[in-house]
């Protein structure tokens, strides 16, 4: 079988023709890079994809705090991740890069904070 | 009482941090940063996505971690900047006249001003929908503020007005956030936004897309209770018998971007009609001598890395004028856009024996497969590049050898084989 993708791995985005079988890749064309190749390869495979989101922030100077998984995961765990992450909730102050969830559904990643946040004292 | 520095860069964005950083790692001490906002870092606070600096920091970041890698920076170096505070002009002679809340009414006078204060969105009245005005009508970047910052949703159920990136973005957000999505649609029969975009906003979440389409009628007194989808002619004519009532509580608009240039326009900077930026030189600078422009003002761009690296050359250009090492004797030419081209950046050309390539930026009218873009002086061509594929949504360039060109005029041009 034949499949037209994009590429999504940067901004180029390198129009590319996959021949594959099953979950079997054959061939690739219009890559180019390695990452267009392994690219063609998950999606036929197992697509993946970085979440990014915010969380419920307590005490913060802003109400919410960015996050993103810091690998991508599986596609088909996408709303399992999110429905821990709507739930979560943290309390100010918080670091970049702080762990504000530890592999939520099993998916192989860390949810964390992508922007610092100030604690703010309500007087 | 006038203060005085030697480079004063109005908008703390992306490019204005990027060309902060840029001028006092080449010596410049005495450089002032502005910004309307509360704090540093623009739109890219709201940009809670990732694929940012993969060219700049050779990674991919959020719109956040992109923002704070600048923000340390401006910190480390101690560049002066000022929040809360307000442009209200400059003038030709690059007085600046400022407000804000501690400092009152305040004039700068700058050797070399940057221009880096960015866009802003088309609103709905730009698009003279007919119907009714209630709330639930945002645009895409509000409704991008109320999500990410805010953290409130902006209703449950959503029609997106054109395919802009924001617009795409904001299409997975939402979804991502328990709302239903139930279409984008763009007038134009090709998407606004970028490819991956489409695959990763729209495909991962079968949202569809209805290229050829645009809203013909809103619905609901108090809040929005619906829009009337029609189809459109090749004219962007609605198609009688082809309109579709689509049930929402929520419309976002990401119906384009303006740069915003009511600053620029006083201080006599000559605008681009095509970018709705100024018309500036290779070394970015505008009609006016010592005022250089740089970023979404300029010209908008897909990606905030491109939007970083003009900021650094508009900063270059500004630390030679005040070295004094900027090209003397320079000879004018002007770019002008040929068949398949809609605008290109610079505009205007000023020649220099020391310049090897000139890199112009551009972009199509249309999408063209296989075409050669062509830069032709007095009717020969000087050099031809072959593309694949062209977007209008995705911005190209190339460079031309300095040494070929001839006369006083270039013209860019993207022919069929």
């Amino acid at each position: 079988m034949k499949r037209e993708m994009v590429c999504i791995r940067c901004p180029k985005g390198c129009r590319m023709t996959v021949e594959y079988e099953g979950t079997k890749v054959l061939n690739v064309k219009g890559n180019s890079c390695s990452k267009g190749l392994a690219y063609a390869i998950d999606e036929i495979t197992k697509p993946v994809r970085i979440v990014t989101s915010t969380v419920k922030v307590i005490n913060g100077e802003l109400p919410v705090v960015p996050v993103k998984t810091d690998k991508a995961i599986r596609r088909n765990l996408i709303f399992d991740v999110m429905e821990k992450i709507i739930e979560a909730e943290v309390v100010a102050p918080i670091k970049e890069g702080q762990v504000i969830l530890e592999n939520p559904a099993d998916c192989g990643a860390d949810v964390v904070a992508t922007l610092e946040l100030r604690k703010v004292t309500n007087d | 009482m006038t203060e005085k520095r030697s480079i004063v860069i109005i908008g703390a964005g992306p490019a204005g941090l990027a060309a902060a950083v840029r001028a006092r790692k080449s010596g410049i001490k005495d450089i002032l940063l502005l910004e309307r906002d509360y704090q540093l870092g623009g739109i890219l606070k709201q940009c809670i996505h990732n694929g940012f600096g993969l060219h700049v920091f050779k990674e991919e970041l959020t719109g956040p971690e992109f923002a704070l890698r600048y923000i340390r920076k401006i910190h480390e170096l101690g560049i002066e900047y000022k929040l809360g505070t307000m442009v209200i002009s400059i003038d030709e002679n690059k007085n600046i006249t400022t407000v804000n809340e501690q400092d009152g009414l305040r004039i700068y006078k700058a050797e070399a001003i940057i221009l880096a204060m960015g866009c802003r969105e088309r609103p709905r009245g730009a698009l003279r929908i007919p119907g009714t005005n209630p709330s639930g009508i945002f645009s895409a970047g509000t409704a991008q503020r109320f999500v990410n910052i805010e953290g409130m949703k902006p209703g449950k159920t959503a029609v997106i007005l054109g395919s802009g990136d924001i617009g795409l973005i904001m299409a997975r957000r939402m979804t991502l956030e328990g709302m239903k999505v139930k279409a984008v649609c763009e007038i134009m029969p090709h998407p606004g936004g970028l490819t991956r975009n489409i695959v990763q906003c729209l495909e991962d979440f079968d949202i569809p897309l209805k290229l050829s389409h645009t809203v013909t009628q809103i619905h609901g007194k108090t809040r929005l209770e619906g829009v009337t989808v029609t189809k459109v002619d090749e004219n962007y004519k609605p198609i009688e018998g082809t309109d579709q009532f689509i049930k929402c509580d929520t419309l976002l608009l990401s119906v384009g971007l303006i740069p915003e240039n009511e600053l620029s326009e006083e201080a006599g900077v000559l605008l681009d009609p095509s970018t709705k930026g100024a018309v500036v030189n290779q070394y970015l600078e505008t009609s006016v001598d010592g005022i250089y422009a740089c970023g979404n003002v300029l010209h908008v761009h897909d990606l905030v890395d491109y939007v970083a690296l003009e900021a650094e050359r508009a900063a270059d250009s500004a630390v030679k004028r005040i070295k004094g090492t900027n090209p003397q004797k320079r000879k004018r030419m002007t770019v002008t856009t040929g068949e398949g081209i809609r605008y290109t950046v610079p505009q205007i050309i000023d020649r220099d024996e020391k310049d090897k390539k000139i890199k112009i930026y551009f972009r199509s009218k249309a999408i063209l497969k296989t075409v050669r873009v062509n830069a032709v002086c007095k009717g020969k061509t000087i050099y031809s590049r072959k593309f694949k594929q062209l977007v209008p949504a995705e911005m190209e360039y190339i460079r031309i050898p300095s040494e070929k060109l001839k006369g006083r005029n270039i013209i860019i041009e993207a022919v069929k084989k």
